[in-house]
């Protein structure tokens, strides 16, 4: 599947396309479809998302979405070095999916 | 250290204001982020892989109290608790908001600082030696020199765009702490044989993806003329340095397609025209400069006696002190890399100590190192064990100085856009393998660096160990390499071959420091050992 990153304008955050808005949690990303393009360019009109751009993405079994690439599974989850600043804090498993 | 006059501060308040302007203009959606780009990167702050990162400018690693406090108290206000101190002696924070950048900046101008000219194909932060105007080696203090170079060169109009970014450092001793060589332009001030000052200009150094040892242009420059030398080199590459691609921009790439001998004939033709046209700043500017750096008030007929029976902090002295020109005295250096830590990488509350320390036992001074550490430049030999147990208590103590657990590292594709791997985690498990294992005393000086892509800000390329960690289909995957050196006897490393995955490459370190133990002669360095034997030995035992 394809799925569509930035940042948010404001925060910066890495935000994701719900097919309504922009969620900071990758898994609320949807299959951007066929017509992601569109999508990116009326986002990137309306100026709330830096530079938005598609990646290769799966969903597994439990629901859950995780981009193809490392960079990208960085970008969703937080450093790997500091779990305390992983999205959901402290949380074990985070590290461990992204490598 | 050197104070803003009403200049200064009214450059960087007025550039504090029109960045909040383009900052609201931004958020009102008024610019377009192509727009906007160039002008955020102005003010050094890019957008990473999380947020936004803000990288602020810490001229030539001199700061003091009040400055270290301030960066503690932006770590905690607007970051996530803590910075990461660069190879450029820069410091950088990796969470910050676009809505409250312009207020960064503000804070910062309140103790004369900023982020101007940390991004972009300008001339960026003047680097200097850690120990400048402390070590007992230098032949002058550097520092009036790289400010009087910061001012020439902070809003420069024809400099502002040059083809590619561009990196000073200036030093003035025969020792290099800092990396002179790979820089764009290094220079070392020196006295020739009359005891008159003076400049060697290095030009066409430089890391990335085309490492260069930079040639001498000049053996000596007067130094009522160092600024119009540095314009007349600034001024060929500008206008001959290639603009069409960018992975040839730098002036390394110039100076080596010209030749050294044809650059130097432009610069020396340029030189000589420029002689004429009034670019050297009045020689008594240098002079007013010079007095904000005169000694401070060090106590004489101190004694050089130390009290070293406890073992700990003997270690800590022997590792991280270097030697001072005053009796008495020590330039101490904080470690930033506790075993298994995030090399660079402070706490605010590690910052506000720091800051402490220097306040109540360094004359108000802190130096920000090239190798990620902060040094503490004049220290009474007498405070020193004091010292030691306030560092030791905040887990800032580690006795590890130029020793394989100091590595330099990037952040990384941890925390970087540009990167192709992490870097940060070999470091850590290189780190914890020669703690567990203990050979890092065994093995002396061993000055490892780490670089996360080509860019080379972990510096590998001049490591005595490199490692770079590049992207193999998908796959962190990285290149090992022996034998380069960032000191007077600058060196590229070279690669040893296939490369590792992230524990492979650890094994492999591990290795590679058996062969230096087993092959090595007397007081020979893991460098040393690998100029005299070669390759080979190491390679039959990483491939074999």
């Amino acid at each position: 599947m394809k799925i569509l990153t930035g940042n948010d304008l404001k925060s910066g955050a890495v935000v994701w396309w719900t097919g309504k808005g922009w969620s900071i949690h990758v898994d609320d990303a949807v299959d951007a479809g066929e017509e992601w393009e569109t999508v990116l360019a009326s986002e990137e009109a309306e100026r709330r998302v830096n530079v938005p751009y598609a990646v290769e993405a799966e969903q597994r079994a439990d629901g859950s979405i995780r981009p193809a690439h490392i960079k990208e599974r960085i970008r969703a989850l937080g450093p790997t070095v500091r779990a305390d600043l992983t999205l959901k804090p402290n949380d074990p498993d985070a590290i461990a999916e992204v490598v | 250290m050197y104070q803003y006059d009403q200049y200064d501060q009214a450059m960087v308040d007025a550039r504090v204001a029109e960045f909040r302007d383009q900052c609201r203009r931004r958020l009102e959606g008024h610019l377009t982020e192509d727009q906007f780009k160039p002008l955020r990167l102005m003010n050094g702050l890019y957008l990473q892989l999380h947020a936004y990162m803000l990288r602020v400018a810490v001229p030539y690693g001199t700061l003091n109290s009040r400055q270290m406090h301030m960066l503690a108290d932006i770590a905690d206000k607007y970051d996530r608790g803590y910075g990461h101190f660069t190879t450029r002696q820069n410091i950088q924070y990796n969470w910050i908001k676009l809505e409250d950048a312009a207020d960064i900046l503000a804070d910062l101008s309140k103790v004369e600082m900023h982020a101007i000219q940390t991004s972009g194909n300008c001339i960026r932060n003047i680097s200097s030696d850690h120990f400048s105007g402390a070590a007992a080696d230098e032949v002058i203090d550097p520092r009036p020199y790289a400010e009087l170079m910061r001012q020439w060169s902070s809003f420069h109009p024809e400099f502002s765009y040059l083809p590619r970014k561009f990196k000073f450092c200036v030093i003035a001793s025969e020792k290099d702490r800092a990396a002179m060589r790979l820089h764009d332009i290094g220079i070392r001030i020196l006295k020739n044989e009359k005891g008159e000052v003076g400049a060697r200009f290095h030009v066409g150094g430089g890391m990335g993806r085309t490492p260069m040892i930079s040639p001498v242009i000049r053996d000596f420059v007067p130094v009522d003329q160092l600024i119009t030398y540095a314009e007349a080199c600034l001024r060929v590459y500008n206008r001959y340095g290639r603009r069409d691609n960018k992975y040839k921009a730098r002036i390394k790439i110039l100076v080596h397609e010209l030749g050294k001998e044809e650059y130097t004939r432009q610069v020396e033709e340029e030189f000589q025209h420029l002689l004429d046209q009034g670019v050297e700043p009045p020689y008594a500017e240098l002079e007013r400069i010079k007095a904000y750096f005169a000694d401070p008030a060090f106590e004489e007929g101190l004694s050089d006696d130390l009290d070293l029976s406890d073992p700990d902090f003997a270690l800590w002295v022997k590792t991280n002190t270097n030697p001072h020109k005053q009796a008495g005295y020590v330039s101490a250096v904080i470690s930033l890399k506790p075993v298994g830590g995030i090399p660079g990488d402070a706490t605010a509350e590690q910052m506000h100590l720091i800051a402490d320390l220097a306040k109540d036992y360094s004359f108000d001074e802190l130096r920000v190192m090239h190798t990620q550490n902060i040094g503490l430049p004049h220290v009474k030999k007498a405070d020193l064990y004091a010292i030691w147990q306030k560092l030791d208590a905040a887990g800032l103590g580690t006795a590890n100085l130029d020793q394989i657990g100091d590595m330099i590292a990037c952040p990384g594709l941890d925390y970087c856009s540009l990167a192709n791997a992490r870097s940060i985690p070999v470091a850590q498990k290189i780190s914890q393998r020669f703690d567990k294992n203990g050979k890092s005393a065994a093995l002396g000086e061993l000055k490892l660096k780490i670089s996360g892509c080509i860019n080379a800000c972990g510096h590998h390329h001049a490591g005595h160990i490199g490692i770079l960690g590049v992207d193999r289909k998908g796959k962190e995957n990285y290149q090992l390499s022996f034998g380069g050196s960032e000191g007077e006897d600058t060196s590229l490393a070279k690669i040893t071959g296939p490369g590792f995955d992230e524990d492979g490459v650890v094994d492999a370190v591990d290795k590679a420091t058996d062969v230096y133990l087993r092959e090595r002669q007397d007081g020979e360095r893991f460098l040393d050992t690998y100029r005299r034997i070669g390759m080979a030995p190491f390679k039959e035992a990483l491939y074999d």
